[in-house]
């Protein structure tokens, strides 16, 4: 029998992490990183921002938007150092970096949401 | 012919001359360049950093918010930062590589059958394509209204 692992575990994540990404990131970052810096868009105001940040669904949703993509970064970013640069001998110290960027990114996203 | 020295051998693990090596061809670093669905696949995996650097980028958005009218734009101006710009233009061809290449693969991850028949990938994939252009629409008109 195979040795129990926590692999479907981190699978979970970074599949919820892929979803959100794909459907999420790219119009987020068109808006933000695109069409507002090149004057396509009307900036919008900060006090229009603050309203929507200070909805509890959207704090949710921009929790969700900053953590679960960081785990599936982690994961696919863990697999390609592996693979892609062969470097399977350094399996426990990217692990550790990988979740531990995702961790300390979602603990700084919830910080910032709750004291916003 | 040529006298063979037929030696018995004291046990397998001491017999070596004749054991055959194990085929385990050396793999270059770099075996992904060649071939256009290796390349995709490592850009695929490689789309991965830029989804990380978009949440950095979050994150200081919302530190700003969270530090007041000046913070705020002072953030707007680092985004139009050429060098920010450039970035975040590459970071946006690969979100979307990642939307496409994850939502195609949905039908292979999970074929759904109808009435004992595989449903094309076409129409496995659609509905995600349509809640992506939803959602995209709600998101703009939430900011932008």
């Amino acid at each position: 029998m195979a040795k129990p692992s926590n692999e479907a575990f981190f699978w979970v994540l970074f599949s919820a992490g892929g979803v959100v990404a794909a459907l999420f990131i790219p119009v987020q970052l068109f808006l933000f990183g695109i069409a507002f810096p090149l004057g396509w868009l009307q900036v919008p105001t900060y006090d229009h921002l603050m309203v929507l940040v200070r909805l509890p669904l959207v704090r949710i949703y921009l929790f969700i938007l900053c953590s679960l993509p960081l785990f599936h970064w982690a994961h696919r970013f863990r697999y390609t150092l592996y693979d892609g640069l062969k470097v399977k001998h350094l399996t426990g110290l990217i692990f550790i970096l990988c979740y531990g960027g995702a961790v300390l990114g979602t603990a700084i996203a919830a910080y910032l949401l709750w004291t916003i | 012919m040529p006298t063979v020295n037929h030696e018995v051998p004291k046990s397998a693990a001491s017999y070596t001359p004749f054991h055959p090596r194990w085929y385990r061809p050396k793999v270059s670093v770099y075996w992904w360049l060649g071939e256009w669905h290796y390349l995709k696949f490592i850009l695929r995996e490689i789309s991965s950093v830029f989804v990380a650097i978009f949440v950095i980028e979050t994150l200081f958005l919302l530190s700003a918010l969270r530090d007041g009218p000046e913070a705020y734009g002072h953030f707007q101006a680092c985004m139009r930062n050429p060098l920010i710009m450039v970035l975040n233009i590459v970071s946006f061809f690969f979100v979307v590589f990642h939307t496409i290449t994850w939502f195609n693969l949905a039908p292979s991850a999970m074929p759904v059958r109808v009435g004992g028949k595989r449903l094309p990938d076409v129409m496995v994939a659609a509905p995600s394509y349509v809640a992506w252009i939803v959602v995209s629409a709600f998101v703009c008109w939430l900011v932008l209204h």
